[in-house]
């Protein structure tokens, strides 16, 4: 019975084709949508790694978050250490851990964060090889970074100005001196240094920046303590990223870009209105990832309830399509119908056949809908990795899809249904007296 | 074998057709004689079970037509009666062979291979049985359509007009092919027509 319903539908290829690539698009859009929702919510979500504030020029906050936790945007300025350096004090009262940042350079799109071993600590990044960054130059490299580069320890690299590739290199070179292993989170795409090699790279290129760091002109080359490398060590890791914290708070006429911090307790009023204040009665502005993420999926939210319907819309259209062809179908091969009762069906043989024939359709597009919908998300995974080191993967199926496999049915049986009692009421007689 | 008792049949509105009783033994073949218009069609229908008579009844072997339910009798008609009509239809999505295959599986009989390969081979067309239907020659369908009558082994053959769309040589070709393998499996053949050219080929003749 499948074979024969499958032979009809074939017999047609084209009323076929048409029925099936509305059903597959809808079906694809749809299953687009909530995968990509949910990869791009995980994907935030993991990223948020509990930092409760950050803070950095002002400018849109939203803007700030993107910039400094996802490293999607461009930052909003530079904040001087004179102003931001009570944050980074470890016996800050309000403040558990917070995590310098100085951007503005990249090497082949993957940027290059000055930063201190809190940065490890936020995302849980630990070591796979080699050794962590101690002095200037020295890069330790997320796990998608050296993949994707082919980077190894001991290799060097120029890097760029800015936060894209192609504007001038400086002519430092960069060491790898280790490799973190792979997280998930954003930490993975990025390139580990001390903050002072983004001020040291940008202090012999002499340029002034506005999106990245802007340079103290007045500024005389400082003296390195040449710090031994240090290996990953649980335990002391703590201890040294407070003493970097330290070593930077003296540094009052250097800049950078933004911190991220974890409250001491995020019941606190005090730390609860610590972003306002910092609003308020500060040049700096602070943030609240949860709060400015939040917003974001609101508004990408509603863009993408408005697709869902359009998409529903067009199941609905080709449901619609389905139920014309075969309603169409019906008449042409009403002589056929009425032969199989002649040949021994009876009316709930045909009242079968039609509907697994919308059942069939319906299945297919299903199908090719899902395999639609992952292939691009695979093809968008690609781009996105390119252009936002984002990765999605088009291979995690959701459980909706199955829900979505529940609608489809609905929508075939619904479409066959009318053409299906049509069937089963064949008058023989008449029809094969009229030929 | 086939036999009626008082049939009657009314379509909506208009004068009911009265049928003179009709008794055809086992391996009988009968010819039915009569003008267009004159009930043809409705008689061999009701014959068939395609129509239910509104007074009388049809016998079929030991089996009244209607003392079977819908789905019975369905069943029964696939199995016990062939029918073979003027235009011959199938199935277009499917090959001879396959149309054969279908009515042996909608008749709820087993798919017999030797038994489609030796009718078509019987009926000339053996090359044909992987031909969608749609590319076969007008004499070429008319002989699918009996094999297709003839696939189960039915106990009676009907064939309404099977020969008013041939030529002369094809038209005694066919009858023929029917007389031919209708007494191979020992079934009573009752053709309908009005055709006058078949006159001479039966010696079983009903007027109507």
């Amino acid at each position: 019975m499948l074979k024969l319903s499958w032979k009809n539908l074939v017999n047609k290829p084209l009323n076929m084709a048409l029925s099936l690539i509305l059903f597959a698009l809808g079906v694809g859009l749809i299953s687009l949508l909530l995968n990509l929702n949910h990869q791009i919510e995980q994907t935030f979500n993991k990223n948020l790694a509990g930092v409760d504030l950050v803070i950095g020029a002002k400018g849109s906050p939203l803007q700030l978050i993107l910039c400094a936790m996802y490293h999607v945007d461009n930052p909003t300025g530079n904040i001087s250490l004179e102003q931001s350096r009570a944050f980074l004090n470890p016996k800050h009262p309000l403040v558990s851990q917070a995590v310098p940042l100085s951007l503005g350079d990249s090497y082949r799109n993957y940027r290059i964060v000055g930063t201190t071993y809190d940065m490890l600590q936020f995302y849980g990044a630990s070591l796979a090889e080699g050794q962590l960054w101690a002095n200037p130059m020295d890069a330790t490299i997320g796990a998608a970074v050296a993949d994707a580069l082919h980077l190894h320890v001991g290799d060097t690299f120029k890097s760029s100005h800015g936060l894209v590739e192609g504007i001038e290199e400086h002519e430092h070179d960069f060491t790898v001196k280790g490799i973190l292993k792979p997280t998930g989170s954003v930490i993975d795409q990025l390139i580990l240094t001390v903050t002072e090699s983004i001020w040291e790279s940008h202090e012999h290129q002499g340029t002034v920046d506005d999106g990245g760091l802007a340079m103290d002109g007045g500024h005389e080359g400082h003296e390195h303590k040449k710090v031994s490398p240090v290996t990953y060590d649980s335990l002391t890791i703590r201890q040294l990223a407070e003493q970097q914290r330290l070593e930077l708070m003296e540094k009052t006429d250097q800049d950078i870009t933004a911190i991220l911090i974890k409250f001491r307790s995020r019941t606190n009023i005090q730390a609860l209105n610590m972003g306002r204040n910092i609003n308020e009665n500060t040049e700096l502005m602070a943030a609240s990832p949860p709060n400015e993420i939040a917003r974001l999926q609101t508004n990408l939210g509603l863009g993408t309830d408005v697709l869902k319907l359009m998409a529903w819309v067009i199941v609905v259209v080709s449901g619609l399509s389905i139920f014309i062809s075969l309603y169409s179908s019906l008449r042409d091969r009403r002589y056929e119908l009425a032969l199989m009762r002649v040949m021994g069906g009876s009316p709930g043989t045909l009242f079968q056949l039609i509907l697994l024939e919308g059942l069939l359709l319906a299945v297919l597009g299903y199908v090719l809908g899902i395999v639609l919908s992952h292939l691009s998300l695979g093809f968008l995974a690609g781009f996105m990795k390119n252009t936002y080191r984002y990765s999605l993967t088009g291979w995690q199926f959701l459980p909706e899809e199955i829900w979505l496999l529940g609608g489809a049915l609905v929508v075939g049986f619904v479409a066959a249904l009318i053409p299906a009692l049509q069937a089963k009421r064949t008058d023989i007689s008449e029809t094969l007296a009229r030929g | 074998m086939l036999s009626t008792n008082n049939l009657q049949y009314s379509y909506d509105g208009k004068a009911a057709l009265r049928f003179p009783d009709i008794r055809c033994g086992k391996g009988e073949h009968w010819l039915l004689l009569g003008q267009s218009g004159c009930g043809k069609t409705t008689l061999l229908h009701l014959l068939g079970g395609l129509l239910t008579p509104k007074q009388g009844t049809v016998t079929v072997g030991d089996t009244a037509l209607n003392s079977l339910s819908s789905s019975k009798l369905d069943k029964f008609r696939g199995k016990k009666i062939g029918i073979i009509f003027q235009m011959p239809h199938f199935v277009r999505s499917l090959t001879v062979g396959e149309n054969l295959a279908l009515a042996q599986r909608l008749a709820g009989v087993p798919t017999d291979k030797n038994r489609i390969e030796h009718l078509l081979d019987r009926l000339g067309i053996a090359d044909k049985i992987r031909v969608k239907t749609d590319e076969l020659s007008q004499g070429e369908r008319q002989r699918a359509a009996i094999a297709r009558a003839l696939v189960n082994q039915p106990e009676i053959i009907l064939a309404d007009e099977p020969t008013s769309a041939l030529d002369d040589g094809n038209t005694a070709e066919v009858v023929r092919l029917l007389e031919d393998t209708a007494s191979e499996v020992n079934a009573t053949l009752l053709v309908v027509t009005h055709d006058g050219r078949l006159k001479e080929k039966f010696a079983k003749r009903i007027n109507l």
